[in-house]
Order: structure tokens, then sequence, then C-alpha cells
């Protein structure tokens, strides 16, 4: 019985991450991308919890889904928000 | 058994690497900047997880000598791939830190973070 | 025109990463024999147990056996911190604001009662680094993330550049020295039987591993504080 459980969630959690992924890249608000980045991040460590590493569980809780995350959110707030800004200098027309 | 196996083979590797593509994916074709390091961040998750489960051992258990189980050598899982991702987790981070940095820098002087509209060549 | 070549190419990717990874079956014991020869992985775990008397296997090999993989790493963080700080470079009279407008009270109470607490945390998870799971790279980046809150919520908090350079050198200095003691005392480069070894499971025991994963522990805190601290004062205009 438990390893049907066990499968069960094995499965669910890999196509959260694909799904994720697809998500991160499609959205055109960088900032609903940048979230769902921490969220691959944080199903990860999950996922690397059922492979019996913790070690590799606890670093990348710590460093991938805070730090990663707001490195991100400072860089969007500098630059700009949605991928399709064009109030550039160069522009062609 | 052998199905249950199987499945868990397939959804372990394929979504390792369906990460690595995707991230390849917006690396090659994305227009904006931070849209191409998110690309690398993901690449650098798909990586590390084939690396962990390349060595996963069936019934295996973390590799710790607890007060309990001091005689089980036979039965932990391969320690030496967990040593490596460790380290690259954080060189990843590092790497991700400095191309941000550069995106600032960049915006701060061309007012655009497009890659399709920094005609100039000089800094 | 330009998707369909590179979907084109990411198939073919896909197709041959796929096809090498069939070789190497899912779970499958690839440990083999422990008396073998050229047997990696069980030596380091059967040598962790007797030599070494550390309970974490993981841990010996990221210190002990292969160490010197360990100070190029602190060595490629200490170097991203000085490139960020060369490139976001801003003289002393430009420092502006950080905040838009004060954070609210709920922010500024829970982040001076939080912060202690993580710090302890992080301190003690780098400090048991060879019994349990954790270590110093964990550590650092729990304490890290300790001083993001308190960056975050109040407008006039400061980390001083100073005694984050020296926390960071003297760590460093730490772990390079007792390499060459190693060195000194004719065995090899961090060597690890200059201390006394201890027995399993206690607090002191492992030789020198414990002293460098502090040392370790120290040194990327201090960096990754140091690299958030020159992020979040970078201003737009």
């Amino acid at each position: 019985m438990m390893i049907y459980i066990y499968t069960g969630a094995i499965v669910v959690l890999a196509f959260l991450l694909v799904f994720s992924a697809l998500y991160a890249i499609k959205q055109k608000d960088l900032l609903y991308a940048v979230i769902a980045t921490g969220v691959i991040s944080l199903i990860l460590s999950v996922v690397f919890l059922m492979l019996q590493a913790p070690d590799v569980a606890l670093t990348e809780a710590a460093i991938g889904i805070a730090l990663t995350t707001i490195a991100f959110v400072i860089t969007i707030r500098n630059t700009s928000r949605y991928e399709n800004d064009n109030t550039g200098i160069n522009q062609t027309k | 058994m052998q199905m249950i196996q199987q499945i868990i083979s397939v959804s372990v590797y394929g979504s390792a690497i369906a990460l690595l593509l995707i991230g390849l994916y917006a690396v090659l074709t994305k227009k904006h900047l931070i849209k191409i390091v998110i690309g690398l961040s993901i690449v650098d998750a798909g990586l590390h997880l084939l690396f962990v489960a390349v060595g996963y051992i069936n019934n295996g258990t973390a590799p710790i000598f607890s007060p309990g189980n001091e005689n089980r050598v036979l039965q932990m899982v391969d320690p030496v791939p967990q040593a490596l991702v460790l380290t690259a987790i954080v060189i990843g981070f590092a790497t991700t830190a400095v191309a941000l940095s550069l995106i600032i820098r960049l915006y701060k002087h061309h007012k655009t973070a497009r890659i399709d509209e920094i005609k100039t060549l000089k800094w | 025109m330009k998707k369909i070549f590179v979907i084109l190419l990411l198939a073919v990717i896909g197709y041959y990463v796929t096809s090498a990874f069939q070789l190497i079956p899912f779970g499958e014991n690839r440990i083999g024999d422990p008396t073998e020869e050229n047997n990696v992985a069980a030596y380091y775990m059967n040598n962790t147990k007797e030599k070494s008397q550390v309970a974490n296997v993981v841990t010996a090999i990221v210190v002990n056996y292969r160490g010197f993989d360990t100070l190029g790493e602190v060595t490629v963080l200490f170097l991203a911190t000085t490139g960020l700080g060369s490139i976001l470079y801003r003289r002393k009279e430009e420092e502006e604001e950080r905040l838009n407008k004060p954070s609210s009270s709920l922010l500024q109470t829970g982040s001076k009662l939080l912060f202690p607490l993580v710090v302890l945390l992080g301190i003690y998870v780098f400090i048991h680094g060879h019994l349990t799971p954790g270590g110093g790279f964990q550590g650092g980046a729990i304490i890290a993330t300790g001083f993001l809150l308190m960056l975050i919520a109040y407008q006039k908090y400061h980390v001083g550049h100073s005694m984050l350079n020296w926390v960071e050198s003297l760590a460093g200095i730490t772990f390079v020295t007792i390499g060459l003691w190693g060195l000194l005392t004719g065995g090899t480069f961090l060597e690890n039987s200059f201390l006394p070894m201890g027995t399993l499971n206690s607090l002191i025991s492992g030789g020198a591993i414990p002293i460098i994963y502090i040392a370790v522990g120290f040194k990327v805190a201090a960096e990754l504080t140091g690299v958030l601290d020159i992020l979040l004062n970078t201003k737009e205009k």
C-alpha cells in the first residue's frame, strides 16, 4: 500500500515540475515567472528528500528558494517589469 | 513490481531531461535578458536532479551513521554524487548573482533590457 | 523559422541524452563488491566509520577526501562577491534611501523577534555538521536569510562592511592554515590526523573536520550577506 502512495506522489511532483517550468518561460509578467522559478526549487527540494539525500535538500531549500528569488526581484525592481517594454533609446521606428 | 519501478524511473529521468530542454529553449529563443537568466537557472535545476537520481539505490537509506544503524554500510545510497551536487548548487547561485548585476548595469546605460534594442557596441 | 530549427536541435539533443541514460537503470546497485580494488564509494563509506569517526559520510567526503574542491568553491564565492561589488560601484555621496515608504509595524516587530532565533538555528546547523545533515553551506545560507529579514524591514539597519571583511578574511586564513599545518607535520595537505579523533556520535570527533566546517560556515554567511547588502543598496536613477 505504501509503495502505491510513494509512486503516486513522485508522478504528481514530476508533472508539477514540468508544468511550473513551462509557466515560467511562457509568462510575460516577469514577477510571476520568478515566483514560478521559486516553486521549481521548492518541489525539487522535496524530491531530493524522497531520493534519500538530506544534505542536498537542505542546501537547495536554503539557497534556491530564498536567495535566488530575492536576487531576481531586486533586479526586476531596477529594470523593467514586463517583457515587451519598449522605452529604449534605440527604437527602430 | 516491475511496472512500478518503470513508472518511477520514467518520471524522474523524464522530468530532469524535460527541465534541461525547456531551459535550453528559453536561452536560445527569448529576447529579454532576465528571461535568459531564468532559463539558465532552470537548466541548473534539471542537471542537479539528474545527478542525484543516478546515485539512488532501491531500498536504500540516507548515508548517515546514526546511533541505531552503525553496521548497515551495504544498504546506503551512493554518497559521491551528493557531495558533487552540494558544491554545484552554491556555484550556480554565485553565477546567477553576477549575471543579474551585469543586467542592472546595462539597464542604467541603455534604458532597455532587450537584446534586440541594444544596437550600439560601445559601452 | 528560427524556432523550427531550435526545436529540431532540442529534439536531437533530447533523443541522444535519453538513449544514453537508458544504459544506467534507475535504482540498480552499482556500488558492487566492497573488497574490490578501485571501489571508490565503498572505500569512502568504510573508512569514514573506522578511521575518521565521523557520522555524516557526505560531510567527510566534502571536507576531508575532496577538501581541495571545497577550497576552490570558497574561492569562487569570494570572487563573485568582489566582482559584484566592483560592478555596482557607487560613491559615498550617492547613497539614497532603500525603501520607498516605511514598512508596517507587523513586519518590524516580527523581524526583531525572529532575527536572533534564525541566527541561532544557523549556528546550530553548522556546528553539528558532522553528526546530522547540515554543515557550513547550509548554516551560512540560513544566517544570510536572517540578515536579509532585518535589511528589508528597517530603513536604518546597516551591516558594517569592514566587519564582514574581517570575518571573511579570518575564516579563510583558518582554513588554509589548517591545511598547511597538515603539510608541516609530515603528511599531506588537509590531512586529518593531527588532532584526536574522539568517539563516534559525540560533538568532539573527527579531528579537524568540525573546525574547518565552522570556518566555512562563517565565511559563507559573511559573503552571502555582503552580496545581498550590495544588491539592496542600488537604486535605479
